[in-house]
């Protein structure tokens, strides 16, 4: 079973950058339509750059883990740099084979992503 | 309702290693290992006999039906037609113009919703459904609410501890009044595997001047239905979850309703005459069938009754409710595991859904992918019921006549695997 390789677990297990910010530049929300789990994304903006980051909800280890390591990647980065990263850096990073069946879970983090810089963008 | 009397016995009902041979995809290997297929509340697998009478129709008798005089055309309407009476046979239904065929029973209930509910609804009446509902007999009424102004009440589950999962009779009794001119609901549950005993329930609705519709896609495939005992007005349900093809549903309607009721669709097929400006409509249950139907998979779905019918309803009943009643025993040994199913076993049918706290039902079936165990994770369209119930999502095992004790061996195997990969690392 190479889909919950130790890194993906331990992602699942101890996801960083797990909670809400009450100070969030930013919130978005977004449902996986497959299984109707619900994952939020706060974003702290200063000076162009994601101060911090913070995601809640509930999912399977594919969908969590990949939100763990989007921000665990972004947390820090400027805007920029966020808005370069794709759905290839994020199989990268999971770094396991995904189904065609659980795409939506790997990539729901960047839906989540898009999100919150197309918001931001009309924001300013 | 359907009682089990042989539960106790925890005896296999039907040879169902046998049976398997008869279901081609059931001895596909995929990565070395034998298809073991548990999802067949969402839909079954097809006998041999239903798969060679659509080869059976296409190659020898593939014609329009109803009006062409030559003789594959005869054939085929006359398959077409002994199909409904197969059908008005296995519900008990007073004569075939009470069948009407359907892509699927969604189609059947929103064939109810517009041509019964939207036409006679008005404000101040309600139509009540149950918590257990499947969206497709939800979102109909809900839009029918909408449309006319009627409410939308809904019967609650029991708070009674003993009876989780059920449906609270009590509250029903209290609540039903004369503005609740529908009544649509679930015969099983396809997400706790409760059967509801909808006969007790139709026995008050009609009291009070409701008409009742059944939800019959979980209990018609796996019990015996007779509609003239129940007396219901409307029973939906789908070929595909009972051995036949996909895109045949059927809908039971007393004759006396759909006499009353308008069309629901309009096209060919289903009228008496046109002229430029106006059309008078055909009989039952034509009048209700709008267009070239799906000939093919109405025909191959006669072979599916028969099936299920040389096995005896009963007996299959008896034998998805002792599996549902074995899976759960073996869930029970499992400290970890949550389960989802009525306390009493004579509630249940062949369904039985469950939880591992930390672990996504995604991954619980994903993991038994890879055993190539085929079960279900989710919301199973049952959205406001895990709101209910405060789950986000269950794993779920449903039985057909074809399974056996081994193949929930072969499950629990699984689970125990899931239990290892997600135990926490130190
Ligand atoms: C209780 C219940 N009602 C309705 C349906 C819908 O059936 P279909 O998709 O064939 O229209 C299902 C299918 O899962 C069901 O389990």
């Amino acid at each position: 079973m190479d889909m919950y390789a130790e890194n993906i677990l331990d992602h699942f297990q101890n996801p960083r950058h797990k909670g809400t910010l009450s100070a969030a530049t930013i919130s978005v929300e977004e449902v996986n339509p497959l299984c109707g789990d619900k994952l939020s994304l706060d974003l702290i903006i200063e000076n162009g750059s994601i101060k911090d980051m913070a995601f809640s909800g509930s999912g399977c280890a594919i969908s969590q883990a990949s939100m763990s390591m989007v921000a665990e990647e972004l947390n820090g980065k400027s805007l920029e740099e966020a808005e370069k990263l794709s759905k290839d850096t994020i199989y990268e990073l999971l770094g396991v084979p995904i189904s065609p069946a659980r795409v939506k879970c790997a990539i729901l983090s960047y839906a989540l992503l898009k999100k919150s810089l197309i918001l931001l963008k009309h924001q300013s | 309702m359907y009682q089990n009397q042989n539960l106790q016995q925890n005896q296999p009902m039907l040879n169902s290693q046998q049976l398997k041979k008869d279901f081609p995809i059931l001895s596909r290997v995929i990565n070395g290992k034998k298809l073991t297929y548990l999802d067949n509340a969402s839909t079954s697998q097809k006998p041999q006999s239903v798969i060679s009478a659509i080869t059976d129709y296409y190659t020898n008798h593939n014609a329009n039906i109803h009006r062409a005089v030559y003789t594959i055309a005869q054939e085929a309407t006359l398959a077409y037609e002994s199909t409904r009476e197969a059908v008005k046979d296995f519900i008990n239904a007073r004569s075939a113009e009470e069948i009407i065929f359907t892509r699927n029973t969604t189609e059947s209930i929103n064939l109810v919703a517009y041509a019964y509910a939207a036409t006679t609804l008005k404000p101040g009446d309600s139509v009540m459904v149950s918590a257990l509902e499947h969206h497709s007999n939800l979102v109909p009424w809900q839009e029918v609410c909408r449309k006319t102004g009627a409410t939308l009440k809904v019967i609650p589950l029991s708070g009674d501890p003993e009876l989780r999962y059920t449906l609270d009779f009590e509250w029903f009794q209290k609540n039903i009044d004369a503005s609740v001119k529908i009544l649509a609901i679930t015969q099983a549950s396809n997400t706790t595997g409760t059967i509801v005993p909808v006969e007790k329930f139709i026995e008050v609705a009609r009291a009070h001047g409701a008409k009742v519709l059944i939800d019959g896609a979980q209990s018609v495939p796996h019990m015996p239905v007779d509609v003239q005992q129940l007396d219901c007005d409307f029973l939906a349900f789908s070929s595909h979850k009972m051995l036949g093809p996909t895109g045949v549903g059927a809908l039971y309607a007393k004759k006396e309703l759909l006499e009353t009721m308008p069309p629901f669709l309009f096209g060919g097929d289903m009228i008496r005459e046109v002229h430029q400006q106006e059309a008078t409509w055909n009989d039952l249950p034509w009048k209700f069938e709008a267009g070239t139907p799906n000939i093919a998979d109405v025909i191959a779905f006669q072979e599916a009754i028969k099936y299920l019918r040389a096995i005896g309803m009963q007996e299959i009943a008896e034998h998805d409710q002792e599996l549902a009643h074995y899976a759960k025993q073996q869930l029970e040994a499992i400290p970890q595991i949550i389960i989802h199913a009525p306390k009493n076993a004579k509630q249940m049918t062949g369904i039985i859904s469950f939880e591992i706290p930390g672990v996504h039902p995604h991954d619980i079936a994903e993991i038994f992918n890879s055993d190539n165990i085929a079960i279900r994770g989710g919301h199973h369209c049952a959205q406001p019921l895990m709101e209910t119930l405060n789950i986000p999502a269950t794993a779920r095992m449903s039985f057909y006549i074809y399974n056996t004790q081994e193949d929930i061996d072969t499950a629990i195997e699984a689970i125990k695997k899931v239990i290892k990969i997600f135990s926490p690392k130190k």
